[in-house]
């Protein structure tokens, strides 16, 4: 018979065993060695298991024998939602890699705007929901040990109360947890000595399970055939399950995979890389199936060969024992042991951390206001909380064991609390599917699925009259009759389990749901949920520091209390190196915060961590930039189509300017045909008389020395006409192109009239009377003189040609004003028809038919000079007569004496 | 009995060289140098051929052109043009407003005593 001593002896060495491994891990780990192993992918699947408890290992039995095949359920779940990892899963753990989260109550907190208020309420929701799974395990493991005792018979019965098993378990579990869950502070520094302890465990758990099941299937059946054989003939097979309750159940085990703070610690947490969860889709299903695959013929097998009465949910120890295998007895021990105490340990870890971050670390840095920044080491206090922490929940678990009196099937109490845990999955789904979901909205639907599932499944679990009473049951609360804990708005008949899960996350979705749509959320909220949701697009941390009034010297008193000096050092070189800078303090730079908060926020969680940076740096700032990078799909949307509708007006007004181009060009080019038909004809119209007189003088016989005479003259005439057209277009050509120099020169005004009046009478032999007021001429000009001589010489010729009246008379006035100098021409002639004045100015413009010598590019070319002078010519409409203006800017006229 | 050219031009110079050379060759010669009134004087005198210029005063040979060949009295008159424009546009508007002869300024005398009597000549066989 194996004595109880013994077996606790052989749990302590199981146990220095695991030290040792943990240790051996931990120390590699630290060095960098074993990563091979470390970071395996297998490690990581064989972590994943601590899914399977004692009340896996010693429930699922129990459950296939008191319900038939619905143990199923609970690995049906799990294993469907690691099969659809690329889903979820991967969402989490880039995530969680991405936003250094560390544990399930951060990640709610950090998506909705690192609100401390629900990071407070999810850690207390999951205390709450652990403790009596924490319970469950010192449970298990004590009836284990007590059903040896028992099986003892005799001395040791006395002398092993069960009671204090389970208290010295429960410190066992406690020093284990402490040791090795908070050597380290940095949570992404992870817990391989934890990881690879459970790892394992699992190992062991599992041997231990398919030895039973081979020692019964092979031992104690005769064979598979006869094995087989025997469940047909149970009843087992043909029990009928609610499917309701299938549904439910697998929901809920999946719902919880994904939601149990240990569960989100091994898979999420303490993942190394993604590329596990791509093995782990596979291998664990694979272990689950392993784990679940003799559960049926021992329970059947129990059933048959057990006295009636026998706790089908030590089946898998009262068989070895009953046989006389004590080996294998305790070997199944040590499954179950194994199982309890890995779950326990990262139950707790995963607790510890999530009650230090956010409700000690709080607490305490609220009171030490301002003291983030005072010397100290707060990594003492963190480390210290997180140890109580430990302490605290191994208590809750043990207090809520003595509560409960050991009472109710393994199975039950786990329902329980998965259907708590299960009231997370809304705002966390929520939160990184959906970019709607508000912070009110999590926290409502939070607080609502809650209550729900405390009235519903918590408070009846502990039976009538326990906490409520046994007329709340039958009447509900108050005596409100819709209100009755297992039979909700009056509809009855469903299952109590059902109906809690079903009333309590309809509840928990709804209003989850609604009060985001209600509400709108803050910019950070907006920042976080955009990342988060669109994890895979970018992958980076919230900015949103204003660095401009941090002090780096308190930065670093504050980092180095929290990651420790020499880690805080280092942090800042190195920040300090990678912006250039000699020393060992980095600028405060957004970046650079970005970066200390994360780090800190590996250790304290996100809400702690920003909360911490704010103390200092006072305040965030969500820029405009970072609000257009969360804008949300329809504002993108909006944003693209208002962008494409800008384009759109663009591209029409470049279309309308190149039709106003085009229609420019059209004319540019037909004002080109026409100049060049223009020159043409000028050209030509000469060079025929030329040609033609030329040619009668050479070939026609017979004519006289007068007509010779005639003839060479009209040659000449015509040739000289040539040359001055010439002359004009080439003055023209170079005025246009601006290639003219001006050649400045100071004279006076009235000398300029006298030499230019000189000129135009030399060429011409009509007269004209000159009208001029000499005393008002007496200013001194400094500019180009001989371009100014020649619009006036223009301007005299024009008059003595084209003046129509029998006493040609010319008026040349000079007026000083507005700070330029005026010089009119006007003559006594008809003047010029008002349709004919806008094309005064241009070339080959000639006003009738009275003149063959003109070309029409007199005026053109005044033009030209006086815009080069930077005065202007204008027609000056007279009552009488023709006139022109010649405008001088006041700057060109040195005095005026 | 000497065929009857009249000249429509407005330059001077080449009014007199033109006039010199086809009166010595035996023409008539008439010269008028508005383009306003050329349609009625060219219906009044009848002329053998008109030696039309393009760009006269009042009017352009292509419009006085199109006056000629719209009345019957004047459709298959021959009509020698002159134009100091020279580019092609020209003398496709001329062919389209049924000229018979198109020359471009600067010409050399012969060519213009030729063309005025081969159009003549045709004119006379059709006739």
């Amino acid at each position: 018979m194996t004595s109880v001593n013994l077996l606790i002896a052989v749990c302590l060495a199981y146990v220095a065993i695991l030290f040792f491994v943990a240790f051996i891990a931990e120390r590699a780990g630290t060095q960098g060695r074993g990563d091979w192993l470390l970071r395996s992918p297998l490690v990581y699947t064989l972590s994943l298991s601590i899914y399977c408890t004692a009340w896996t290992f010693y429930g699922a039995v129990g459950n296939a024998a008191r319900s038939g095949l619905e143990y199923v359920t609970i690995y049906l779940g799990p294993s469907l939602v690691i099969l659809g990892w690329w889903w979820i899963l991967r969402r989490l753990v880039r995530i969680g890699r991405s936003h250094k989260v560390t544990s399930i109550a951060d990640l709610i907190s950090s998506r909705f705007g690192k609100s401390n208020t629900l990071a407070i309420v999810v850690t207390i929701m999951a205390v709450i929901t652990v403790t009596p799974y924490i319970a469950l395990q010192l449970q298990s493991v004590t009836l284990s040990l007590s059903f040896f005792a028992a099986a003892e018979q005799g001395v040791d019965v006395s002398t092993i109360d069960a009671k204090d098993a389970a208290f010295w378990i429960a410190v066992g579990l406690a020093v284990f947890t402490v040791l090795f869950g908070t050597r380290n502070l940095n949570v992404n520094e992870r817990h391989h000595g934890v990881v690879i302890a459970v790892a394992v465990e699992a190992v062991v758990k599992l041997l231990a399970l398919l030895a039973v099941g081979v020692f019964v299937v092979w031992g104690l059946a005769g064979g598979i055939s006869e094995t087989l054989a025997r469940i047909d003939a149970s009843d087992l097979g043909s029990w009928q399950t609610d499917s309701s309750r299938w549904a439910t159940l697998t929901f809920l085990s999946a719902a919880a995979f994904l939601c149990l703070p240990r569960m989100f610690q091994v898979m999420i947490v303490e993942n190394d890389d993604e590329r596990h969860l791509q093995i782990a889709s596979w291998a664990f299903p694979l272990y689950l199936m392993l784990m679940s695959l003799f559960v049926v013929p021992i329970a059947v097998i129990g059933l048959d060969m057990l006295p009636e009465g026998s706790n089908p949910d030590l089946f898998v120890l009262s068989l070895p024992l009953s046989e006389g295998r004590e080996g294998l007895a305790m070997l199944s021990f040590l499954g179950g042991f194994s199982s309890a105490t890995s779950m326990v340990i990262v139950a707790t870890l995963a607790l510890s951390t999530m009650v230090s971050n956010h409700l000690v670390m709080p607490i305490f840095l609220y009171r030490h206001r301002g003291g983030a920044s005072q010397s100290g080491d707060v990594r003492e206090t963190v480390i210290l909380s997180r140890r109580l922490s430990i302490m605290g929940i191994i208590s809750l678990g043990y207090i809520y064991y003595k509560l409960s009196g050991g009472s109710g099937a393994l199975t039950a109490i786990g329902l329980i609390s998965f259907a708590g845990v299960a009231q997370f999955l809304p705002a966390m789904i929520g939160g990184i599917l959906w970019r709607g979901a508000t912070r009110y909205g999590a926290l409502s639907g939070l607080l609502i699925g809650f209550s729900l599932w405390v009235f519903t499944m918590l408070l009846p679990s502990f039976g009538p009259d326990a906490v409520l009473s046994a007329e709340t049951f039958e009447f509900g609360l108050l005596g409100l009759g819709l209100l009755r804990p297992q039979a909700l708005f009056g509809i009855e008949g469903l299952d109590p389990m059902v109906h809690a899960v079903f009333w309590s996350l309809l509840f928990n979705l709804s209003a989850f749901v609604a009060v985001s749509l209600f509400t709108f959320p803050n910019p950070m909220e907006r920042l976080q949920g955009a990342q988060f949701v669109n994890v895979f697009e970018h992958s980076g941390q919230a900015r949103g520091w204003n660095a401009s009034v941090a002090e780096s010297e308190d930065l670093m008193i504050m980092a180095q209390r929290i990651l420790g000096a020499q880690e805080a050092r280092q942090l800042f070189a190195a920040q300090a190196r990678a912006q250039g800078l000699t020393g060992s303090l980095p600028e405060p730079t957004p970046d650079f915060l970005q970066r200390l908060e994360r780090e800190l926020a590996g250790s304290v969680g996100a809400a702690t961590a920003h909360a911490m940076i704010s103390q200092i740096v006072g305040g965030t700032s969500v820029s405009v930039h970072d609000l257009m990078a969360v804008a949300d799909e329809s504002a993108q949307m909006l944003e693209y189509s208002s962008r494409l509708e800008a384009k759109s007006r663009e591209l029409s007004q470049t279309a309308a300017q190149l039709r106003e181009a085009n229609t420019k060009l059209v004319q540019l080019s037909a004002q080109k045909d026409e100049f060049l038909s223009q020159i043409s004809h000028e050209l030509r119209t000469p060079m025929t008389s030329i040609r033609s007189f030329s040619e009668i003088l050479r070939d026609a016989k017979g004519i006289g020395p007068i007509e010779k005479a005639k003839y060479a003259n009209i040659i000449h005439v015509e040739a000289i006409r040539l040359t001055r057209l010439l002359n004009d277009l080439l003055d023209l050509s170079v005025l246009e192109n601006g290639q003219v120099t001006l050649n400045r020169q100071t004279g006076s005004l009235s000398d300029l009239l006298d030499r230019a009046l000189a000129t135009a009478q030399a060429s011409s032999s009509r007269r004209i009377k000159i009208n001029r007021r000499r005393i008002d001429e007496t200013i001194t000009l400094d500019t180009d003189l001989d371009r100014l001589s020649q619009v006036f010489i223009n301007l005299i010729t024009n008059a003595q040609k084209y003046c129509a009246a029998q006493h040609p008379e010319l008026t040349i006035e000079v007026n000083d004003r507005d700070g330029a100098i005026t010089i009119d021409f006007v003559d006594n002639g008809s003047g010029i028809p008002k349709q004919a004045r806008e094309l005064l100015f241009e070339k080959f413009s000639r006003i009738g038919a009275q003149d063959s010598n003109g070309a029409g590019l007199g005026l053109a070319i005044c033009r030209e000079i006086m815009s080069r002078l930077g005065g202007d010519i204008s027609y000056l409409a007279k009552a009488n007569g023709t006139g022109f203006r010649v405008v001088l800017p006041h700057a060109q006229a040195v005095a005026a004496q | 009995m000497s065929k009857h050219v009249l000249l429509v031009e407005d330059e001077l110079n080449i009014i007199e060289a033109i006039r010199f050379l086809l009166t010595r060759e035996g023409f008539q010669v008439d010269t008028h140098s508005n383009g306003a009134d050329a349609s009625e004087t060219i219906r009044a005198l009848q002329p053998d051929l008109v030696v039309l210029d393009v760009m006269l005063p009042g009017k352009s040979g292509f419009d006085i052109l199109e006056e000629l060949r719209a009345d019957d009295a004047t459709a298959d008159l021959p009509v020698l043009m002159l134009t100091a424009r020279g580019q092609s546009r020209d003398r496709e508007m001329a062919e389209k407003a049924g000229v018979s002869r198109f020359m471009t300024k600067p010409f050399s005398n012969a060519e213009v005593l030729t063309a005025v009597r081969d159009l003549l000549y045709v004119h006379q066989q059709k006739g």
